[in-house]
């Protein structure tokens, strides 16, 4: 049977036919279909996480308790999870543990592109890069038996035109002999404490040299000769540009990206004139092949920043070009919050307020385009609220109180939790918004445990979070309708000047919730346009439904419009209008 | 060994629906009998932004993008997008479009305006340019939610994959209420 899927649908299938019970993750770009997609296989119980750390120590403990396990996160995620990740390597595994990792070279939706495979190396542990969907299947298959086999979790790296591509995959059936999980204590394996870990570092240096070893039969890893004047090492998506460019020369494509086949390595390098290492982002293969003594040609030529494409490896080369029609400059078209978005009034606001802003990660991140403009600063999950406390450390008393962390309820219970905890310790004088939409919005809607859903759609406890605010010591709580700016300026000031910590917390929903009862559009808005004076003020708020349609004399003026298709009646653009222009459809 | 490729650039407006026509596309391709590997970008681009989806079949297909200036075809959702993405096809392409503008961001606020010329330009470069009213046609058909489809239908019938798959594929992939209209669409579209 034979379907075309995604690299992500290709992992989720590869979990079910490798046998996985658990797979647990937090949802980000690219790695979120993941699990949006093992949901399909009733023998997997899958689940959103908290955070990354959570999500790993989830499929940690299934591991240990004997069944196998998927962990998946996009490449910052992995900066979360570390910490387990670092033990988890001495510990090893008792059911196969995968952990997939998606990076996201070029930063089509992320923050940074860092490269993943450093923590393979970084955390001893290997590590698999599939070059299609077909592959992402059986990779993760093979990841967990290798786990078993080796006691260790084994990583899985894809990245967005693997995960995001579609390919041709064969489907296989589940493997049927494992063993049923029960608990078996092994403290001497399991407890990392000094005397036990000592006993398993040793332990760990010699599987990774048995990997090294046995990397060089395994059929993952394939030497494939064809002109012997160039060999090319590469792996994942790099090795079909090289065939797509280069369908002569000869390759070493690696399966295994950690440990590198040493074996391997050498018979090419004794076979062809001249090697090349053609990866995208880090020098990793070229620096490790460089230290065995081998003379290769690397990010001398291949660029270290941004993904590779078919064009930009010939340019490498310095090989032909078709001579493609010149790009013209037209108006640029980025991302917008949406129609209704229940941010845009909390962003005109501090606008208005002047407000020094630490941001986070999520749609409201868009609050940095123009024209709300209001966002100062972006770094990480959940960074928002400590580098508030942090900024009002050292600036005047004056300065203090414009300082305002704006997070999502998603990305507020991931990692800003301990931001919040640590500004009432330290009594800081800013203000936190927690934009409460009731969905992690930007990666597509997943639930959180403050949705009051799971990714099985079940039924969950929602965390209250004022209660939690007010658990955590917050004594100032203030609960907002966001599609009233008059009520939303008014607070954000007030809590501003105060002089220790506040937080706002804004309860409408995000519109694109698709649950019943949840999100409900209004009547739809209209601009009379005997009324409309062309003060351009309801521009202001930057809405798609919202268009400046100039005079037809060519002059400055123009009259605003509402496009009914995209409406949601929220009213906030209702209120910007001095002159009544603008009022629902009866 | 690319001479035997056939490469499909979709463009258009984040939630215009290019990717459904860009896997009815490749499902059809499949049934063909053809190797079929196909890229976008999803994430920020799916908040109003460009969006270029890349379908490539063949024998056997490596590249999952299509290269820079070798697209065959350019399936344009929407007239400014079509313009953007006119560098990765290659000279003496086709391009096929629908008659659409939406208006971006700056041009919504009035900082900018709708660039004009789109038509004339896309005409200069490909003589053979096919301009659809994808709406109309669709509103004739049934459901003006079907212009997509009547614009595939456009498209297919300059590919080589015979109309049994582009059928079957519809099938596997619209909703079944959906369906009657769609293959409607698809058949006056593959008139064009």
């Amino acid at each position: 049977m034979k379907e075309i899927l995604s690299g992500n649908e290709a992992i989720a299938r590869g979990a079910y036919e490798g046998g996985c019970l658990v797979a647990c993750a937090y949802p980000g770009t690219p790695s979120t279909e993941i699990l949006e997609n093992t949901i399909n296989y009733k023998e997997i119980n899958s689940s959103w996480a908290p955070n990354e750390k959570v999500a790993l120590e989830v499929a940690i403990g299934a591991s240990f308790g004997g069944g196998r396990a998927l962990c998946t996160m996009k490449h910052v995620g992995v900066n979360v999870a570390a910490d387990p990740l670092f033990t988890l390597s001495y510990t090893g595994v008792r059911g196969g543990l995968v952990l997939v990792v998606a990076d996201d070279a070029e930063m089509h939706s992320s923050q940074n592109e860092q490269d993943s495979r450093n923590y393979a190396r970084f955390a001893k542990v290997p590590m698999l890069e599939p070059s299609d969907s077909q592959e992402c299947k059986e990779f993760t298959r093979l990841a967990f038996e290798l786990s078993e086999q080796y006691d260790t979790p084994v990583m899985l790296r894809s990245c967005t035109r693997i995960s995001h591509g579609k390919s041709i995959v064969q489907l296989g059936e589940r493997v049927s002999n494992l063993p049923q999980p029960r608990l078996e204590k092994n403290p001497a394996k399991l407890v990392m404490l000094p005397g036990n870990a000592r006993v398993r570092h040793p332990l760990v240096e010699e599987r990774m040299q048995e990997l090294s070893g046995a990397g060089s039969t395994m059929p993952i890893n394939r030497l494939e000769l064809r002109d012997t004047s160039v060999g090319i090492i590469t792996s994942g998506v790099c090795y079909q540009y090289v065939r797509e460019v280069m369908p002569e020369a000869s390759t070493l494509k690696l399966g295994m990206v950690h440990p590198l086949p040493q074996a391997m390595i050498r018979a090419l390098a004794a076979r062809v004139d001249k090697i090349y290492v053609v990866e995208e982002l880090d020098p990793f293969i070229e620096l490790q092949v460089k230290a065995m003594g081998i003379n290769v040609i690397g990010k001398e030529i291949i660029p270290l920043c941004g993904e590779l494409t078919p064009g930009r490896l010939r340019s490498a080369f310095g090989l032909p070009q078709p001579v493609a029609i010149p790009a013209e400059t037209l108006p640029g078209r980025p991302p917008n919050m949406c129609p209704g978005c229940p941010h845009r009034g909390v962003f005109f606001a501090l606008n208005q307020l002047k407000a020094y802003v630490t941001g986070d990660i999520g749609c409201y991140t868009l609050g940095f385009m123009p024209p709300l403009s209001a966002m100062d600063t972006c770094v990480c999950m959940g960074a928002s609220i400590g580098m508030a406390t942090g900024v009002a450390k050292v600036v005047s008393d004056e300065e203090k109180k414009k300082v305002v962390a704006v997070i999502g309820d998603s990305t507020f219970l991931h990692t800003g939790i301990n931001g919040l905890m640590d500004m009432v310790y330290s009594n800081s004088p800013a203000t936190v918004v927690i934009l409460d939409n009731s969905i992690t919005a930007m990666t597509g809607r997943q639930d959180n445990p403050a949705s009051g859903f799971t990714l099985m759609d079940d039924p969950a406890h929602a965390i209250n979070l004022p209660l939690l605010c007010k658990a955590l010591g917050v004594k100032n709580i203030r609960i907002i309708n966001p599609l009233d700016l008059e009520e939303t300026q008014r607070v954000l000031a007030e809590e501003m000047e105060r002089p220790e910590p506040s937080v706002i917390i804004t309860d409408k929903p995000c519109v694109l919730i698709k649950r019943e009862d949840i999100f409900q559009k209004g009547p739809v808005y209209l601009v009379d346009a005997g009324t409309c004076t062309g003060c351009r003020a309801c521009l202001k708020i930057g809405c798609p439904a919202i268009e400046w349609r100039p005079a037809a004399d060519g002059s400055k003026k123009g009259k605003a419009w509402i496009d009914p298709l995209l409406c949601t009646g929220c009213d906030v653009c209702r209120q910007l209008c001095k002159f009544d222009a603008i009022g629902s459809e009866k | 060994m690319t001479q035997q490729i056939t490469n499909v650039l979709l463009v258009g407006v984040g939630g215009q629906g290019i990717l459904l026509a860009s896997e009815i596309l490749s499902e059809a391709a499949m049934l063909a009998g053809f190797d079929v590997k196909k890229s976008e970008i999803h994430g920020m681009s799916q908040r109003g932004g460009s969006v270029v989806s890349h379908v490539r079949y063949g024998r056997e297909v490596f590249s999952p993008i299509v290269p820079e200036g070798e697209g065959d075809i350019l399936f344009g959702f929407e007239l400014m997008e079509t313009c953007r993405s006119l560098p990765l096809i290659k000279r003496g392409g086709t391009v096929v479009a629908n008659d659409l503008r939406i208006s971006p961001p700056s041009v919504l606020m009035g900082q900018e305006s709708y660039p004009a010329g789109l038509v004339e330009r896309i005409s200069d470069l490909f003589p053979d340019f096919l301009l659809v009213d994808g709406q109309e046609i669709a509103r004739d058909a049934g459901n003006v939610r079907a212009a997509n489809t009547v614009l595939l239908g456009a498209v297919s019938r300059r590919l080589a994959i015979a109309e049994e798959f582009w059928m079957k594929a519809l099938e596997k992939m619209v909703p079944p209420k959906a369906l009657e209209v769609n293959n409607r669409a698809f058949l006056v579209g593959r008139k064009l």
